[in-house]
């Protein structure tokens, strides 16, 4: 189709440019277009003077208003604190038992608790708390420091051997590599501690090591290996080992001993009460709670 | 290219030409009038009929109730995970349409869609209040005076009356019609009712009183897909041009024969509520409402003439007529491979669903096993597996269950511990969902706790019925 020379009832400029006979309008842009190009130029510069703009060394130039996106999160994370401080207000005055089948705070504390077991916990412990090596699994029914909710929230609060808590959990396991016993010696206690939980041994290192674990080991653990939780020693005759429960790993555990720290979570800030009381309902609600 | 029109382009938007749709009698306005009765009778009523089903369910027989994601009809209700109930009364709804379309054509349109029983209830009125046709036609050339102010005002206060009634009734199909009845006007009522309230009068008085035959020629999707499902054997309401034609008046055609039996009285044109005449053949706004069928078989009578000039005809039947045969029965029309075909599917939609609504049953569960991790080693030895099981009570009182569980693996021993339950019985609540988290234990030294995947069976007694409902899932030991 023969196109029509365009442009010829108005004169326009052109710009002058020339390319084999081909020259190329100078056509002024539509005035709706000009408009609302000054129109964002203007808003551009009303918007540097009103809101954070110019990066700076350090932040950016605050803007007339003073806004900030973190005051922003800030003052909404505050209302809804503030909407739920009669709930959290509740937490913290219910007994802890009571909390996980109380009507109104229960589901609550729960997915609270969850929150912040995902937020703070889930490093060692694990997404699905089921913990690693070194690091408890809070599923089941084996607990080093006891499992009924009060323990619970209390290993919580203060941690264990958390240096910033007066009152933090300690237990310190003698490292009996370190001239308290002999090579042999190890050696007869680790298969003594491996026969209380039934693993096949040497019947002649196990007489041997039953005197060396009554004399260095029973205080802690118990004449049978049974632990105590009141010192925070692990029962050795079941079938949850915490750093591995096979003869290297035992044997390890005797020479070099074992110590996880865990944080306090009530100390300088880091957890409110409720917050505290929510994620100690949540781990009980896991599955191993007594 | 240029963007400017033409002087003589054809102009891309036509004025509404009014319609005066005249008065008519005949045995089509008489159905007509019933199906209008029938069809508002059914709309209206409908919320208001009640239905006993027990103390803690509500007594609405038809109730769309949102907020606990409840269909209830009648003894039917319907849960969300049921919803192709719903989606197959729709599939029957829309080949139901699809098979009288093909028989009788755009009968839907003209009988029983909401557009057209609407319109229908608002020409009547308007003819009550300002007059037939002519009077209509005088009232609207003449000047604004006291009495158009009048009737107008009356006829738009009908209207609006009628508008709001409707929006009003859709609404208590989504809540309890007596309690919502009286929040309505208490304003207690839900913002979202007034709202819809809002929309939906807005609607009905401009499609109904002012719209009307443009919805129907512009709007709606509807006539221009019936197309595909019409053909040569569907009975349409036609002209019998080549017994009418040519026409001529009365005073003319009484005495000679070579003119037809049409006396151009324009009676069909006056009735016809999309403002066509049926005369120029079948046009696209035709809505087959049959009102000219009354209209001229009227006029047939007082004039001495045969009745059925204009008529439910097949395009199949013209050459035949042409020919100066009778038509053929207009059961070999209606019952062919397409009508029967459409009436099949519609029955075997119809039966599945009735079908799946006898077999669904009163009690499901459903099981979402803990993945993280995929088992919990016991201090025993034993081995524990963490399951979110889900029990649907759909009874109207709350209920014990028994959860156990079994494994066709016969040296395997599983129990099932619960949550925060003693013993293996929850009690479910009343018509609802209820989530349990369920832990099924194997033995310590069982070839269970030590094998990857076994498949286990979990079980649900309603204790109360005897009924059971299992589901099956995984059990994950300590693979070697």
């Amino acid at each position: 189709m023969a196109r029509k020379p365009e442009n010829t009832t108005k004169v326009v400029e052109t710009t002058g440019h020339e390319w084999d006979g081909i020259t190329e309008l100078d056509t002024p842009m539509p005035r709706w277009w000009l408009w609302t190009f000054y129109l964002t130029i203007i808003w551009g510069i009303i918007y540097v003077i009103l809101y954070p703009a110019w990066p700076m060394i350090k932040g950016a130039t605050p803007g007339l208003l003073g806004y900030s996106s973190r005051a922003e999160v800030q003052a909404d994370i505050d209302a809804v604190n503030v909407e739920n401080a009669p709930l959290d207000a509740k937490i913290v005055s219910l007994d802890l038992a009571a909390i996980a089948d109380d009507a109104e705070v229960g589901n609550y504390a729960i997915s609270g608790g969850g929150a912040v077991f995902r937020t703070f916990c889930i490093q060692c412990h694990g997404a699905g708390a089921a913990g690693a090596v070194g690091y408890p699994n809070l599923l089941d029914d084996d607990w080093i420091w006891g499992g009924d909710i009060e323990t619970v929230y209390a290993t919580i609060s203060h941690g264990i051997r958390a240096d910033e808590d007066d009152d933090t959990r300690l237990s310190d396991m003698p490292v009996f590599g370190d001239d308290y016993l002999s090579e042999d010696e190890i050696a007869q206690a680790a298969q003594f501690v491996l026969s209380l939980s039934g693993q096949s041994t040497d019947a002649a290192l196990v007489a041997e090591g039953a005197v060396v674990f009554e004399d260095n080991c029973a205080a802690c653990h118990g004449e049978q290996g049974m632990g105590d939780r009141e010192v925070g020693a692990p029962n050795l005759a079941d079938a949850i080992w915490l750093y591995g429960g096979d003869l290297a790993a035992v044997t390890d555990t005797i020479t070099n001993s074992r110590g996880g720290v865990m944080p306090a979570w009530s100390a300088e800030g880091r957890l409110t009460e409720s917050q505290l009381r929510q994620v100690a309902v949540y781990v009980h609600e896991l599955g191993g709670g007594e | 290219m240029s963007t400017e029109t033409p002087d003589d382009a054809p102009k891309l938007y036509a004025a509404r030409e009014p319609v005066f749709p005249k008065r008519v009698k005949g045995k089509f306005r008489q159905l007509k009038w019933w199906l209008m009765i029938f069809t508002l009778g059914i709309y209206y009523i409908t919320p208001w009929i009640r239905w006993d089903r027990g103390p803690e369910m509500p007594d609405q027989a038809v109730l769309v109730d949102m907020a606990n994601r409840r269909f209830f009809m009648f003894w039917i209700e319907i849960w969300p995970h049921e919803f192709y109930f719903v989606a197959g009364l729709l599939i029957m709804a829309g080949l139901g349409l699809f098979l009288f379309t093909s028989a009788l054509g755009r009968v839907w349109c003209g009988y029983a869609c909401p557009q057209t029983v609407w319109v229908d209830l608002y020409i009547l009125v308007e003819r009550w209040i300002e007059g037939d046709r002519n009077a209509r036609i005088r009232l609207l050339r003449q000047k604004w005076d006291a009495r158009k102010v009048r009737l107008r005002l009356t006829k738009w206060t009908v209207w609006l009356l009628i508008a709001i009634s409707t929006g009003g009734a859709w609404v208590f199909y989504f809540a309890d019609a007596p309690t919502l009845f009286v929040e309505l006007f208490t304003g207690q009522a839900a913002f979202v009712a007034y709202a819809f309230i809002a929309s939906l009068t807005a609607t009905t008085f401009l499609f109904g009183g002012f719209m009307r035959e443009q919805v129907c020629t512009y709007m709606c999707p509807w006539p221009r897909i019936q197309a595909a499902m019409m053909d040569e054997d569907t009975m349409t309401v036609s002209y019998r041009e080549w017994r009418g034609e040519p026409r001529a008046k009365l005073s003319k055609s009484k005495d000679d024969d070579s003119l037809g039996d049409c006396i151009d009285c324009n009676a069909c044109v006056a009735v016809c509520p999309v403002g066509i005449d049926i005369r120029d053949g079948q046009q696209l706004e035709c809505i087959t409402c049959a009102l000219c069928i009354d209209a001229c078989d009227e006029m047939m009578v007082k004039v001495g003439r045969p009745t059925g000039l204009i008529a439910y005809l097949t395009a199949n039947d013209e050459p035949l007529e042409r020919a100066g045969e009778p038509p053929r029965n207009m059961w070999k029309h209606l019952i062919r491979p397409r009508t029967v075909m459409y009436t099949a599917l519609w029955a075997a939609v119809g039966l599945a669903l009735l079908v799946a609504l006898f077999i669904r049953p009163e009690i499901e569960v459903n099981i979402s096993p803990i993945r993280n991790p995929v088992f919990v080693a016991m201090s025993d030895g034993s081995i524990r597996n963490d399951y979110d099981v889900r029990i649907l009570n759909k009874h109207g009182e709350t209920r014990p269950f028994h959860i156990t569980v079994t494994s066709d693996d016969l040296e395997s021993n599983f129990h099932v511990e619960l949550q925060g339950v003693e013993g293996v019985i929850v009690s479910a609540p009343a018509d609802d969902t209820f989530s349990q988290r369920v832990y099924i234990v194997s033995d310590p030294n069982d070839p269970a706790a030590s094998r990857n995947r076994t498949e286990v069976r979990l079980w649900i007694e309603d204790m109360a019925s005897g009924d059971r409902a299992y589901v099956d899932t995984i059990f994950n030991g300590k693979a070697p």
